[in-house]
């Protein structure tokens, strides 16, 4: 249920974003770690309801999600976690510390560009 | 019909900023008073308000603790903590899943935080969202009940795998043989994604397993002054 607030503040950011530009958006990446536990089809569908009836209505999302990763107590090495079999991918050991997680991130917007519109404003 | 032209733009903004933004302020606030906080999270039912009540009648000399309640709604949980003896803040979220740290922010405001030496800030009750937003605690602190099955770590990840602590409770239950409940298949699962989780088997109600939980707690508090 936590994607209604994410998708709010996607919508926010993207609006804040969209104040500078002269172009409508169309779509957005974002990207988000997976022990932010973020469930695409309720993202999308809570994003399509709170952009109804707004400058994003019809905007696009698209999700990314980053691994885990973990850093190894025996190697030191850096790896990504899985989540079925969480040991290093390079030594085997299952001593190791979860990373911090990579924030939910708005990594990208693309615009209509400002002249596409003029065209079809006329 | 041609495509329309488009642009992309590099925006790489924190989602949550806004709510991070709080959760600093948060951790100045108690930085500041050297305070302690902990972020309890777990599903509605597993003794949260019983294992803070409890220990407040219990510590009550030793630890000023105060406790920022969150429930969807009802002031049932600030009563009981009242009741116990220690200040207590209630959030009403009307539908929320989770708290967000401008709302712990507002109810920080509004405590005596000079006069107190840990904040319990007991979550909605919910495994998967509430482990989702910082709110500028120490810790999270995971409750899992034996009466929801032990197959919750392996199913929940997130929660036991951001957790400092792990209290299991209801242990009182297990000798009943009315639940099946596998300490063993817990503590495995639970230390999977988290080898340094401390796992304290407690009962709120009888009070098994109970002082050491309050020497951890103590421990935690002392080390903060």
């Amino acid at each position: 249920m936590h994607e209604t607030m994410l998708a709010q503040n996607i919508a926010a950011a993207i609006r804040s974003e969209a104040d500078k530009q002269e172009g409508r958006p169309l779509t957005a990446k974002i990207s988000c770690g997976f022990l932010s536990a973020v469930n695409d089809e309720l993202l999308q569908e809570a994003f399509g309801f709170i952009c109804k009836g707004t400058s994003l209505e019809g905007m696009k999302l698209y999700i990314e999600h980053r691994p885990m990763r973990g850093v190894c107590k025996k190697c030191s090495k850096e790896f990504n976690v899985e989540l079925s079999n969480p040991k290093c991918a390079f030594c085997g050991s299952e001593d190791f510390e979860l990373l911090p997680e990579t924030p939910t991130i708005l990594e990208e917007i693309e615009f209509e560009t400002a002249k596409n519109n003029e065209n079809k404003s006329r | 019909m041609k495509p329309p032209k488009t642009m992309k733009i590099k925006v790489d903004k924190n989602i949550l900023a806004a709510n991070e933004e709080y959760a600093e302020k948060n951790r100045q606030l108690l930085g500041q008073n050297s305070l302690l906080c902990f972020n309890m999270i777990s599903s509605p039912g597993s003794g949260k308000t019983s294992i803070l009540t409890k220990t407040i009648t219990d510590l009550n000399e030793k630890i000023r603790i105060a406790v920022i309640e969150g429930d969807i709604q009802t002031d049932f949980d600030a009563k009981r903590i009242s009741a116990a003896g220690a200040r207590a803040i209630q959030i009403n979220t009307e539908g929320a899943c989770h708290l967000s740290a401008a709302q712990v922010n507002n109810a920080l405001e509004r405590l005596p935080l000079d006069k107190l030496d840990l904040i319990f800030i007991e979550n909605v009750g919910n495994l998967v969202c509430p482990s989702a937003l910082e709110l500028g605690e120490d810790f999270k602190i995971a409750v899992l009940s034996v009466a929801e099955g032990d197959d919750k770590p392996a199913k929940y990840p997130a929660l036991f795998a951001k957790s400092k602590v792990l209290l299991i409770n209801k242990i009182d239950m297990l000798k009943t043989g009315v639940v099946d409940f596998d300490l063993d298949r817990v503590r495995r699962d639970a230390s999977r994604l988290n080898k340094n989780i401390g796992i304290f088997e407690i009962s709120a109600k009888s009070g098994d397993g109970m002082s050491g939980w309050y020497d951890w707690l103590q421990e935690m508090v002392q080390s903060r002054k």
